[in-house]
This record gives C-alpha cells, structure tokens and sequence, in this order.
C-alpha cells in the first residue's frame, strides 16, 4: 500500500482530499508535523484560498523548509490548486510574494477579457478539458498517463500559474480562448490547478497515476 | 460558451429525498444517497443537497449524508438549508461539503456571506435565492421554502450578496419550482447579465427545451434539475446527449 502524506496548513477541506486518495488504495496521513512531510513516501500539497495566506500558514508551521527539502528528495509530490500555485516563486494576489520556488514562473490573475476582448466569469468555475502544450507524447508516464487530450476536471480559481519554462507546463484548458496552466510539472513536482478529488473518473485515475510514479534516485 | 455545469438539486427531510410541488407538498423519494450515486455514475456534473426541515435535531440526518456521499462520490457538493452560522457552515463542510448554500440567514443578517466568505472562501459561499415574480421584471426575495416574504427585490438582493463576498449564485423561482413546465429564463437572464460570479438556474426543468433556453436565453452558468432525474422522465447521459446534439457544451465522460 501507499504512504501519502496530506499537509494540514488549515487552508481549505482535507477530506475530500483523503477520501479520493484511499479510494485508490493509499494509505493516507494528515498533518502538520514538518519531520512527517520530509519523510513522506507520497506527499499532497492542497489548499483552496489565498497565495499570501497560505504561504505565511505554512511558513507559521515551519513547513516551508520541510516542502522543499521534499521536493529535492525526487519523491513524488502533487500540489492542488493553491497548492500548486505555491510550487512557484512568486503570487501577485494582494501584492507580490514569494512562493515556494520548486517551479520558475509566477501566479497572477486570469485576464479579464478573452483574446476577442469579451469578458467572462471570474473565478473560473466549472468542468474544462485537459489539452497538451504539443503533442499528448509526453503524457506516458506522467500523471496524466492514459488521459485523452480534451477530457474535462473541475477547475475552481481565479489566479493562474504561469511557468517561465515551456517544459514545466504539462497540460491546459481553455477559458474564453484563454489558455490557463492546468498541470505543472519538474521531475516527479506535480501541480494540478484543478481539484482530482473533485473531478470524478477522471481526477481518480489522475490520483491512481501519481501513485505508480516511481521515485527519481538523485 | 464554456461547459454548461449539470447539477442534480435533491431536498432532503430527515432520512429521505422528497420532491415537492412550488416547495409545498412533498413526496418521499427514498434514500438520497443512493439517487445521488446513480446520477454521479451517470455523469453529473455536481450534487446539491437541500435540508429543508434543518431544525436543530435533525441535523446530524444532513450531516450523515454528506459524509457518505464523500466516500464514493468525487465530484462537488453543496449543502444547503439551516445553516445559520460560520460554526454551521464548518460543520457541513467538514462532514465533506465543498460549498454552503445560504438563504433565511443571509437574510436576517447579511454580514454572515461576508463571514463565511472571509473564513472559507468565496468558492464556498453560495447566496441561495427564492424568488418569486411580483410584477413586470421584478422579483421579491422569499425564504422558509417560499412561505416567507420579505419586501426585499432580488436584482438588489443579488448584487449585495455578490459585493459581500458570495461566489456563486443559487437561484430558485418560486413560481416555476416543481411545475416542470420550464425555468422563468427572464430573471435568470437579469441576475446572470448583471453578476460576474456564475448563476445556477433552478426550478421548473420539465424538458431538454426548457434547459436549451434557459442556457441560451437566460445565460445560466449552470443548471439545477430534480423532477425530471427523480422521476426518471431523463437519464443524466440522455441529457448531455441531447445537449451535445444541440450545440451546447457539456461535460463530457
């Protein structure tokens, strides 16, 4: 069976997050303790709120340093929604700050008009397809294994990541002709900024992907 | 157009799943998880449960369902009805609920959407709305499941639930609600227009017509339906058929 550690920074509802992960067979830890999340087979970086609010959540908890000593180890981790806008150096919500810096790039607000100048609903609420950045060949052995491009999770969000490096950026959807960053990834760093646990068979088999992800030796 | 979302609405009392006509006279369903189940493993889009007793005993009844919708169902819930407080709405949500639905206590007091807001996000903040038609585009805010008046117009009623931090937008016509003979498209168009947070249409889906207009002319972001799910007149899959075939976008999977 396996070990996944679910960080608790007290941001946002962690049962979901346990229920969709022991439903693919993981054994699931949650907590706040930084020694547990170094140590972590698996490790789950979830969050709904604000960028500032919850770095200085992790930051009062002594996690930072314990996230990224993670990330370094080649151990998978996947971090959801504002989890994985964390995963980047910086959020330009209320201000600019400094994120968790695993990933270059920065988060800042999804465009108030679309490319034809028509606006839209923000957040970004609501079911859209997954579409790589070229071709799905580097889906294989990702954790969008086996995924056809287009299929759809739910999205949640009103800021977007946006990589510095066209390799970090695995999969995005399309809101209003926009393209929002959807899935983030640097080694076995993964950043989804939909909710799998919410995305029904799709966002299950998201889960079960990630943990068939084999550890990178460093 | 993006993704319509598809939203089964099950009211609840105590144990079971009723339907009512215009929120009066209700009929027991059975077991609202297991109708719940059904319409996830047919493609729904999200799940709405409404408590429409909530007195203060019967909670837990609520609070049961949800937590064992969360061991098989993993797509969005939100839970509605006798939630009159942020320790209310952290309860629900810790029983597995992604969003609170908030009508009478909005109402008595308005700061709570801000609260709740605030404490869990606006993604969790969902302003539930009955409105019932007082005249030539104009709407009176109800709540108590459309037995209680309140002199509040809607349209104004919308949009300081939306400046107080609300994230979604339930609304129900009171009018319409169990008559499945289609939505009142004029004032879900009115709140949707004015609103940049999503409006969920509700009450009155008779037929894949009625939710055709609602979408294209009411401009709802997405859909409640309970009569024709429950009463089995249309499977989810046969509706996100009908929708593709029309050049609606839904879903699909």
């Amino acid at each position: 069976m396996k070990n996944v550690v679910v960080i608790d920074y007290g941001m946002g509802n962690l049962l979901s997050v346990r229920r969709a992960f022991e439903f693919c067979g993981a054994h699931v830890e949650i907590t706040s303790v930084p020694g547990r999340v170094e140590r972590a087979e698996y490790l789950v970086l979830p969050g709904v709120g604000a960028f500032a609010d919850g770095m200085s959540e992790l930051e009062s908890r002594d996690l930072v340093k314990a996230v990224r000593r993670f990330a370094k180890t080649g151990r998978p981790f996947m971090g959801i929604c504002l989890g994985m806008q964390m995963m980047m150096e910086a959020g330009e919500e209320f201000g600019i700050h400094k994120g968790l810096a695993l990933i270059p790039g920065t988060v800042s607000m999804i465009a108030k008009e679309g490319p034809d100048g028509s606006s839209h609903k923000i957040p970004h609420i609501g079911w859209n397809g997954l579409f790589p950045p070229h071709d799905n060949g580097r889906w294989d052995n990702t954790i969008l294994h086996g995924i056809s491009p287009g299929e759809s999770a739910y999205f949640v969000h009103s800021f977007s990541a946006v990589p510095a490096h066209p390799d970090n950026d695995l999969a995005g959807c399309f809101y209003n002709g926009l393209r929002l960053c959807a899935v983030l990834q640097s080694g076995n760093v993964y950043g989804c900024q939909f909710h799998p646990e919410k995305s029904s068979s799709v966002g299950l088999r998201i889960i079960d992907n990630f943990l068939k992800i084999q550890p990178i030796r460093q | 157009m993006h993704n319509v979302r598809l939203i089964a609405r099950l009211d609840v009392k105590g144990p079971n799943l009723v339907k009512g006509i215009q929120l009066e006279g209700l009929r027991k369903m059975g077991n609202p998880n297991k109708f719940a189940k059904k319409y996830y493993d047919e493609g729904i889009d999200e799940i709405i449960y409404m408590d429409i007793v909530a007195s203060l005993y019967e909670r837990d009844n609520i609070k049961e369902i949800v937590r064992r919708t969360s061991e098989d169902i993993f797509i969005p819930v939100t839970v509605g009805g006798g939630i009159r407080s942020v320790e209310d709405a952290r309860e629900i949500l810790r029983a597995g609920a992604d969003k609170v639905a908030i009508n009478t206590a909005a109402i008595k007091n308005p700061q709570l959407i801000s609260d709740v807001s605030l404490r869990f996000g606006s993604q969790c903040m969902v302003l539930s709305i009955e409105a019932k038609r007082i005249g030539d585009g104009q709407w009176e805010a109800y709540y108590d499941y459309g037995r209680e008046k309140t002199g509040i117009d809607v349209v104004q009623w919308a949009r300081q639930g939306y400046e107080l931090g609300a994230g979604e937008i339930l609304l129900t016509s009171i009018d319409m609600e169990g008559g499945a003979k289609g939505f009142d498209t004029e004032l879900v168009r009115t709140i949707s227009d004015m609103l940049p947070i999503p409006v969920i249409a509700s009450g009155g889906m008779g037929s894949i017509d009625d939710l055709e207009s609602v979408i294209r002319e009411g401009h709802a972001d997405a859909v409640a339906m309970a009569h024709v799910l429950h009463y089995g007149s249309c499977s989810v899959h046969e509706i996100k058929e009908e929708c593709l075939q029309r050049n609606i976008r839904v879903r699909v999977g």
